[in-house]
């Protein structure tokens, strides 16, 4: 139904009273709003304080990729994917290149492998300091958020250094890297590990121990393990409630089996404990691209791959670790030189339905925590 | 009758007592002033230090290190269109922001600066200040029913309860800090200057007395008075990323800066009344411990000095500034700035007007204090929840506070008894 | 897989393994009862819920279904061609996550799900005419019925 069935649907409020004698609030926390992190709509049915029902309104900011692909080539697609997650570009890069080399059939160097760790891995440090600051400001603390984008500065540098753009990055192509390591990236990684991890324990005493913010997550946004595998919740939200799959572990890919790295689970599958795994997350991101800075072997950075692309006809699912959960990528080849299906599986739509089960019964300040704690992005969920 | 102007100089009592109206008009202005001044100053001040906590610079544009921001927030304030909602009720829409100025500013007639600088030192100055400062509900009530809008109506009916719930646990540490004034007379006061007088005679602020009972006294009306003034961590009214919007959602202009206006003065308010009942007043440190004449030399000349340092610091970073053609007029302003702040320093090193101003000095001096406390607050916490808000007003402090008052008044009474048997 | 064949012999069609990468043929009548013995089997998660256009051929969209077990650490592909106009069975009542999967299909490709407690248009607006991702519909088409209506404008283009 529409909008306006929707609003017709709704128990009606007879004349001479007002809205205070109505049992249900219908409260409209519209597309452009503070707490949003995007252009998502959530229609909030309310009585007095609680939360009885809740719906999300997607689709703000849907560009129609996946048909865009079909009329692009293979390689030439690759700079679309950015554009879906682009607080964690790198991350959706590699997994279209990889998606694609494991169609045709390449084997990518190690060198190019290792060197997609380390780029991947801060990306991903990127991804959570973005989470951080904005999620930890939705609840009231005004200032992680700037310290938080102070240490990512570092890394876009870093980013801005190899490839000349801090966002949407384009860092991969299919076959390994297009550039090699500049002289200092080295010496820039390795420093920025040295420095992020005091960093950490910052954000940590800051936030972790404080009785406000522990009465703000404990509790709020619960989600079982069940549950969550009923929805197909993946990433830092099912690690939180207990459930220990990671697809870098489970499914390895990138020679991410050669490095020594912890995964962070949680208890209760509340707000707080989601919160801890991501942070725990970044601390073993730092151990796993110091490991791949000191392995990096020598060799090629690409694979021979030919000049226009045509994989033989087929069809491939592959999925990478992204910062939100396990981005998959879906691809149907034809054996011509354009995709003739890509499907991109994000993370934040699929975590995104579990919205409406975690805010239920809980207050309205905790809706905004709840989004803040799934960490979508919208231009994922909407593609 | 400038006999009569000139014979108030002499006497030792406000003016206000003093029965001279035209002294009392001259003080009202003044505080008036200094208020605003105080506030304009607050802005400024909360915007830098939490900027600074923030890893960043805050204000740097207008004025020099952005000391003249306030001046164009007011400016544009000012000009700024000042709508009203289709429906909505007028004479209260207009009355409601009136209301918590006026509120805000009359509490300040009985808070004093000094052992004569108050406008009037009411025998009732405590319960005075209390029941003002309550009336600004209304005006916040006011102000979301007169928006015809429910979410502000919501918004301003939580802020208002807010409010309520904790103004008991401040009246209830207040009375511990009232009952601690009748220990060295026999006879306790209820009003401000009377107060002070009596930490005086006691030899002790009262947040040292009977300790821990005095701290934990003034920790509960801080919290208090925190939330009492809508502030962080307890600004889920008027916060930014929830839902419903605050009261002064409709408010825009004029209207609006008087709302801020009232808001930060009413933080002024609470904490003159946090620093005079617990903090000694206007007195400055160590008045007995460190008495006699060369001791209260020194203790008068910090104010001078302390302006001087201020000045000298101005000094310092002008000429660290750039130098740069474009920034000539800023540096100019803090040139300008360093000046005046010497100028001022000089002058309180004189004499005549040391002893005046001193009091006042460190009065102003502890409030600052409240005020970055304020700000550092502001910056450090996330916010409560509404229910969680409420459950720590009538659950934590509203007991901790009863429980105080029933543990001064008995270890005030067991002190008597003492003094009885022992002399 | 042997079993599963075994169970439904001529209703799956292919049963193969691609790039490392099981997955299932099987025949629309057929493929509800194969989804919900793969859950039975412990295949708790559904990771993707997709289709793909084959205008030319006789039953044109096929479903693909991507379907992960937990315990054992398996990912299965299932896909299966409907008609046109033809309902797929939903899968909302053992997959509560498939709900907006299918909400998606739906508005991309009009394949309508039967049993689906909520079928409209996820990402589109909700009065769009036509289906994206179908091959016949251009990439820079649009209902321009819909965006003179509501966005005053000639066209998005």
């Amino acid at each position: 139904m529409s909008d306006n069935q929707f609003y017709e649907s709704l128990p009606e409020v007879e004349p001479g009273h007002t809205f205070l004698d109505s049992k249900e609030l219908v409260l409209n926390m519209g597309p452009q709003h503070p707490s949003t992190h995007g252009v998502l709509r959530v229609i909030l049915k309310l009585d007095g304080e609680k939360v009885n029902g809740l719906e999300c309104v997607i689709g703000y900011l849907h560009r129609g990729i996946e048909k865009i692909a079909e009329s692009r080539t293979w390689a030439g697609f690759a700079p679309f994917v950015d554009r879906l997650d682009y607080t964690a570009a790198v991350s959706n890069n590699l997994g279209y290149c990889m998606a694609v080399e494991k169609l045709v059939g390449i084997e990518v160097p190690k060198r190019a492998q290792y060197l997609r760790v380390i780029l991947t891995e801060l990306c991903r440090l990127s991804s959570h300091q973005i989470w951080l600051g904005t999620h930890v400001l939705d609840i009231g603390a005004v200032t992680p958020l700037f310290y938080a984008f102070r240490d990512r500065e570092e890394i876009l540098n870093v980013f801005e250094k190899y490839c000349g753009a801090r966002l949407t990055t384009h860092s991969f192509r299919i076959g390994g890297c297009r550039w090699d390591v500049y002289p200092a990236f080295i010496k820039d990684v390795l420093r920025i590990c040295d420095d992020l991890l005091p960093k950490i324990d910052e954000y940590k005493d800051l936030i972790t121990g404080n009785r406000i913010w522990m009465q703000r997550t404990k509790n709020v946004g619960c989600i079982s393990a069940d549950d969550c595998l009923a929805y197909a919740i993946t990433g830092p939200v099912l690690r939180g409630s207990g459930v220990n799959w990671d697809v870098r572990k489970a499914k390895p890919y990138s020679s991410y089996e050669d490095f020594e790295f912890d995964i962070p689970l949680g208890v209760a599958g509340d707000t707080f404990d989601r919160y801890l795994v991501r942070i725990e997350e970044m601390r073993q991101s730092i151990r796993i691209i110091r490991q791949a800075v000191a392995g990096l072997p020598e060799g090629p950075i690409i694979a021979r791959v030919p000049k226009v692309l045509k994989p033989p006809a087929g069809e491939v699912y592959m999925s990478v670790e992204a910062p939100k959960g396990e981005l998959g990528y879906f691809l149907v080849s034809d054996g011509t030189a354009q995709p003739y299906r890509v499907r991109v599986r994000p993370p934040s739509f699929i975590n995104l339905q579990a919205l409406a089960k975690m805010a239920k019964g809980g207050l309205v300040a905790d809706v905004v925590a709840i989004i803040g704690t799934l960490d979508i992005v919208l231009g994922e969920v909407d593609r | 009758m400038i006999n009569n102007f000139l014979g108030y100089l002499h006497s030792n009592v406000t003016p206000g007592e003093a029965g001279s109206l035209i002294w009392v008009t001259i003080y009202v202005l003044l505080v008036f002033a200094g208020i605003s001044v105080g506030v304009i100053f607050m802005n400024w001040f909360e915007r830098k230090v939490m900027a600074h906590m923030q890893v960043r610079l805050g204000p740097m544009r207008v004025g020099p290190h952005g000391l003249l921001q306030p001046v164009a927030d007011a400016l544009k304030l000012i000009i700024k269109e000042d709508l009203t909602p289709a429906n909505a009720d007028k004479i209260v829409f207009w009355f409601a922001p009136v209301c918590v100025v006026m509120t805000a500013f009359c509490t300040f007639i009985v808070v004093p600066f000094g052992r004569t600088h108050a406008i009037t030192d009411m025998n009732i100055g405590v319960v005075f200040m209390l029941g003002v400062s309550s009336l600004g509900v209304l005006g916040v009530i006011m102000a979301g029913w007169a928006s015809n809008s429910h979410y502000p109506l919501m918004g301003s009916l939580r802020s208002g309860a807010q409010m309520v719930s904790y103004e008991i646990a401040m009246s209830m540490a207040v009375v511990s800090a009232v009952m601690m004034t009748s220990m060295a007379t026999g006879t306790g006061t209820l009003s401000m200057i009377g107060v002070v007088q009596a930490q005086m005679q006691q030899h002790t602020w009262f947040v040292f007395s009977f300790f821990p009972v005095g701290l934990i006294a003034l920790a509960v009306f801080v919290i208090a008075m925190v939330a009492e003034t809508n502030r962080a961590p307890f600004d889920l009214p008027e916060a930014e990323s929830e839902l419903v919007a605050g009261f002064m959602t409709e408010y825009s202009g004029f209207r609006w800066s008087l709302f801020f206006l009232a808001e930060y003065t009413s933080m002024m308010a609470v904490s003159s009344m946090a620093v005079t009942l617990w903090l000694g007043g206007w007195l400055r440190p160590f008045p007995n411990l460190l008495g006699g004449r060369n001791w209260d030399l020194a203790f008068s000349l910090v104010p001078g000095l302390a302006f001087l340092a201020l000045a000298a610091l101005c000094l310092f970073t002008y000429t660290k500034m750039p130098r740069l053609k474009s920034m000539r007029s800023a540096a100019l302003g803090l040139g300008a700035f360093a000046s005046v702040l010497g100028v001022v320093g000089i002058v309180m090193l004189l004499p005549g007007v040391r002893d005046r101003v001193q009091d006042i000095f460190w009065f102003a001096l502890k409030v600052g204090f409240f005020m970055y406390l304020y700000v550092w607050a502001r910056t450090t916490f996330p916010r409560y929840r509404f229910d969680q808000l409420m459950k720590i007003g009538w659950k934590v402090l509203l007991p901790i506070s009863i429980g105080l008052v029933v543990l001064t008044a008995l270890i005030g009474v067991r002190q008597e008894l003492f003094a009885l048997v022992w002399r | 897989m042997e079993q599963l064949k075994s169970a439904y012999g001529s209703g799956i069609r292919d049963a193969a393994t691609y790039a490392e990468q099981n997955y299932l043929v099987v025949d629309r009548s057929i493929c509800h009862e194969v989804l919900l013995s793969l859950y039975d089997s412990g295949f708790h998660s559904l990771t993707d819920l997709t289709a793909v256009h084959y205008p030319k051929d006789e039953l044109p969209f096929e479903i693909v279904w991507i379907l992960f077990s937990m315990p054992t650490n398996e990912r299965v592909r299932v896909k299966a061609r409907f008609a046109d106009g033809e309902d797929v069975p939903t899968l909302t009542d053992r997959w509560v996550g498939a709900d907006w999967l299918e909400r998606e299909v739906y508005d991309m490709f009009g394949v309508r799900f039967a049993g689906h407690p909520d079928l409209r248009r996820i990402l589109l607006p909700d009065e769009w005419v036509g289906f994206p991702l179908r091959k016949d519909y251009g990439l820079k088409q649009q209902d321009t019925v819909w965006v003179q209506k509501n966005l005053g404008i000639e066209s998005g283009q």
